[in-house]
């Protein structure tokens, strides 16, 4: 069987008809993510509000044999809520109540469609902090950060989403409900079967509900951004930087292209003549701070900064991250079309791989703006083409060829936080290697073994 | 040149939506329902759809269109630049054109206000003459307390209660053509009356006059103005507003003046905005760009020029104001700290922010009219955040807002006033010369 009419009564009597949608018009606009140049429209999409609601809606899928592609916000980077044809798109975006937070355990409990940010703030109304913050925090939905175990622009010194998924509520392919993890610091208890369901992409199982660990928040940080003449002066100071042994919250940084969307779009004052600005964010002990601060404003003008410059306040901080956390779209400026990697490199390869890359453009004749959490070697070459432009097209591919064999060279990873999906789908063999990818396969037969949840995602 | 439509216009401008999503959060469509297509994204998609052939004009687009307030919130926040103001304009002309939403009343209302009052001073001027006289006559409370209003048509049912107050007097009797300042008077500016703001809120026309005055500014104030064009623009006519903008020109030469002065966001929005819309017009596009150049919100303008800070307060009393920007100040003219600037001069007051300053009211045009379900909905929300600054005074420089935001306190029963900078500014300055 598949998508019928009679799948669809059925679903009715699980979920009230005005949370289910079918028209062209309703469709059209899931057909894709935040990915370019890759789109399929559902057969419908249903908007579940509880546990038992997505439960009873796997159930009659897995019945009906029906593909099931979740979905949080569709901001997702590697085409990963992109639906395959004839799917029943879940949507989670109206499952988004925080439900508890736990001042005493330092914890949250959520239901997966909750925006990240609102996370954040239910944690700072209690001096709390979740640490991470995918750029864009504003909209993704816990569930989505989840299943991409998403990194953002603290992940230096405060980790991923993994590091901060003490337990999980999940709907199994067959529709039933599963809980992994615990409230307690330690546990080893069976298998770290919820760290399996981390980083999944949607294609073991629908993540419901989420037990986050919290911190607290810190009582002082420094921003400053270093300014420099070259990409590779800026990678050297980032490499010095770890290795005198300072772990900074953030170092992010942007190329010329990227300084001078972002400051076109943000209007921050960033300047746009250097070769490569650093943003630079240290936090939590004010005299700690204030030390670190110090010696990483030294470590970058000994590296060849031109400058370093100071955030006045908390409001200019905030407004600096928050211009950096709009690099990507803000690169959709220059050209129709944006197709950015997600590659990463242990850090001491960073100066290698940006050379690379620029060199890698010129040669290919193509335009890129390159930006990313540097301090986790995570680098975002974007590209900057026109989907319609085949010629062009050829040689983005061409390019993205070269980068990615660079990458593993280097001993690197072909997605840091943006997950495999559709995007990066052709080079994970390559990098797993024949047993490992074996391996992951025979697991998600052994969760899915009918093959329903978001198929041909990671891999066919 | 027939005006483009979504298959016509320029793909790039399409093209530009990378869908990030980073403008879902803004949108308060897609903040009550959170259904893609009804977020900023989703519509463009389905825009794009069109352009490709992959949909046609339905009337479930329309509908998507008519539901969208058009408040431009996603236009500040899309970082990639995405022209969201002028897909929807295309968007809405498109529908028209396709004729997918025809219905004899629909069109009778439309030709009433869009076609004939909406283009003709004196005819709109006269309407709403009458509109007073019925509102003062009493005969407005005795059709409404005997329930004579359940007579009417559903529509105008639901309009009429929804009617301004008509001011008593418009502003060509309140401001004279040609008016110079005290002293030494280093501008000239043309003030720009408006229609709404004309018929609900003259002496608020006559506010902007005087703190022009005060301000070293000779404000000239044709008495008979065309309307701006924006309400047509919005709501698909995209001929009628061209032909109503090569009149604004006419009648405001914009090499006459130092600044072409709006004090309504809305109309400033789309008044700065002639030449794109008459680019294609060999015999007026330069004259629209100098005009552009040349137009100015009146808050903009008076930061620029230097404004003087008065030395009265505005009230007897301490005073707390907060502020409500209007959308098509904030996201359609990007004019958010001046009016701040300028609140903050006033003595005796302190402002406090308005939570969600930047969130729509739900005016929108004649979308309370239209979709009245969202409309109370954001109308609500901005009462409870308005209630919460303990402000007595809400500042907003839209008459839309205006009245929407007044009547939105008076149903939730709150003594809070709501007031245009400009009178605001004016009343101190009228209480420098007291005694
Ligand atoms: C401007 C911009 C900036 C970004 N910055 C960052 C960044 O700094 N760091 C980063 O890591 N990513 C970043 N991303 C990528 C993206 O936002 C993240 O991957 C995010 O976690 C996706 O969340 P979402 O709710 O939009 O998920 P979606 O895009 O809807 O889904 C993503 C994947 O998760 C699956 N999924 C979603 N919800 C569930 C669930 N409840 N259960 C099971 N599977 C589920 C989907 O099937 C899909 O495979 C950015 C994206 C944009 C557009
Ligand atoms: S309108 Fe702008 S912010 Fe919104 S999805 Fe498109 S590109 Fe992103
Ligand atoms: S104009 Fe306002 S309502 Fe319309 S899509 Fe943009 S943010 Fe949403």
């Amino acid at each position: 069987m598949a998508f019928t009419e009679t799948f669809l009564q059925s679903l009715t009597s699980v979920v009230p008809a005005d949370r289910i949608l079918t028209r062209a018009e309703d469709l059209v606009p899931y057909g894709f993510d935040g990915t370019a140049a890759i789109k399929q429209r559902p057969a419908a999409v249903v908007f579940p509000l509880t546990t038992d609601e997505v439960a009873a809606c796997v159930r009659l899928a897995h019945e009906a044999k029906v593909p099931i592609v979740t979905r949080g916000s569709g901001t997702g980077l590697s085409g990963g809520s992109v639906p395959v044809p004839d799917a029943l798109v879940l949507c989670l975006a109206r499952m988004d109540r925080i439900l508890e937070v736990d001042a005493e355990n330092l914890t949250l409990r959520a239901q997966a469609g909750a925006v990240t940010l609102k996370i954040d703030e239910a944690a700072a109304a209690h001096g709390l902090l979740y640490p991470p913050d995918p750029g864009s925090m504003r909209i993704s939905t816990i569930g989505g950060n989840v299943a991409e175990n998403s990194g953002g622009l603290r992940g230096l010194k405060y980790g991923v989403t993994r590091d901060y998924v003490m337990a999980l509520e999940v709907v199994l392919a067959d529709g039933r409900v599963a809980r992994f993890g615990s409230a307690c610091v330690k546990d080893v208890a069976g298998y770290s079967m919820k760290d399996l369901f981390i980083g999944s992409e949607g294609t073991l199982g629908i993540i419901t509900e989420v037990l986050l660990k919290l911190v607290p928040r810190p009582a002082a940080r420094r921003t400053m951004l270093a300014l420099f003449d070259s990409m590779e002066a800026a990678a050297d100071t980032i490499s010095a930087i770890i290795a005198a042994k300072i772990i900074p919250c953030t170092l992010e940084f942007l190329d010329r292209t990227t300084t001078a969307c972002v400051e076109d779009y943000a209007k921050v004052g960033l300047p746009t003549d250097c070769e490569a600005v650093v943003l630079m964010e240290t936090d939590g002990h004010p005299a700690a701070v204030a030390d670190e601060a110090e010696r990483m404003a030294a470590i970058a003008l000994e590296h060849g900064a031109r400058e370093v410059r100071t955030a006045r306040d908390d409001a200019e901080a905030t407004s600096l991250a928050a211009a950096r956390r709009n690099a990507f779209s803000a690169l959709a400026r220059r050209r129709p079309t944006t197709i950015l990697e997600d590659v990463t490199v242990p850090r001491n390869r960073l100066a290698e791989m940006v050379t690379f890359i620029a060199a890698t453009a010129a040669h290919y004749n193509l335009q890129v703006g390159t930006f990313g959490h540097m301090g986790d070697g995570n680098l975002h070459p974007t590209f900057l083409t026109d989907e319609r432009d085949e010629a062009e097209m050829a040689r983005v591919h061409q390019a993205l060829d070269a980068i990615v064999t660079k990458t593993l060279e280097l001993g690197g990873t072909i997605t840091g936080e943006h997950g495999v999906g559709l995007a990066k789908k052709p080079w994970l063999r390559q990098q797993m290697g024949d047993h490992s990818y074996e391996l992951m396969k025979q697991v998600k037969a052994a969760l899915d073994p009918e093959g329903l949840l978001n198929p041909g995602k990671i891999f066919d | 040149m027939a005006p483009p439509t979504l298959r016509t216009i320029d793909y790039a401008i399409l093209q530009q939506c990378m869908h990030c999503g980073m403008c879902l959060p803004t949108c308060p469509t897609y903040d009550t329902t959170k259904h893609e297509r009804n977020s900023p994204r989703g519509r463009i998609a389905l825009m794009r759809a069109i352009a490709d052939g992959d949909l046609e004009i339905t009337k479930t687009f329309a509908d998507e269109m008519s539901y969208c307030l058009g408040c431009l919130a996603c236009q500040t926040a899309c970082p990639a630049g995405v022209q969201y103001a002028t897909l929807f304009e295309t968007a809405r002309a498109d529908i028209e054109r396709s004729g997918v939403n025809q219905n004899l009343k629909r069109d009778f209302w439309r030709s009433l206000t869009l076609k004939l009052l909406f283009q003709r001073p004196a005819l709109l001027r006269a309407a709403g003459a009458a509109l007073r006289l019925y509102q003062r006559s009493g005969l407005e409370g005795f059709v409404r307390r005997t329930g004579l209003t359940r007579l009417l048509p559903a529509d105008l049912r639901r309009l009429e209660p929804q009617a301004p107050t008509i001011s008593p007097r418009f502003s060509n009797r309140l401001i004279a053509p040609v008016e110079t300042p005290k002293g030494e008077a280093r501008f000239r500016v043309a003030l720009l009356t408006g229609c709404v703001q004309d018929l609900a809120f003259a002496e608020v026309n006559r506010d902007t006059a005087d703190v022009l005055l005060a301000n070293g500014c000779i404000v000239e104030t044709p008495p008979v103005q065309p309307c701006c064009g924006s309400l047509h623009a919005h709501n698909g006519e995209t001929g009628l507003a061209q032909k109503l903008a090569r009149q604004m020109i006419d009648l405001f030469p914009p090499t006459k003046y130092d600044a072409i002065i709006s004090n309504a966001g809305g109309c400033g929005s789309h008044l700065r905005h002639y030449g794109p819309l008459l680019a294609d017009d060999p015999n007026y596009h330069e004259r629209a760009r100098a005009w552009d150049a040349k137009l100015k919100d009146v808050h903009e303008w008076l930061a620029q020029i230097g404004v003087r800070a008065p030395e009265a307060a505005p009230f007897d009393q301490p005073t707390t104001i907060t502020y409500h920007e209007s959308c098509h100040l904030v996201h359609g003219q990007k004019v958010t700290r001046q009016p701040r600037e300028l609140l903050r001069l006033l003595p005796g007051v302190t402002i406090t922010e308005l939570p969600e300053a930047t969130w729509c009211c739900g005016s929108a045009g004649v979308y309370t009219i239209t979709q009245p379900e969202q409309a109370t909905l954001l109308q609500e929300r901005k009462t409870r955040n308005i209630l919460t600054t303990g402000a007595t005074v809400v500042a907003t420089a839209n008459p839309g807002c205006h009245l929407q935001v007044a009547r939105g306190l008076t149903a939730a029963g709150a003594d809070i006033e709501v007031m245009h900078p400009m009178s605001l500014l004016a009343r101190a300055y009228r209480r420098e010369q007291r005694p």
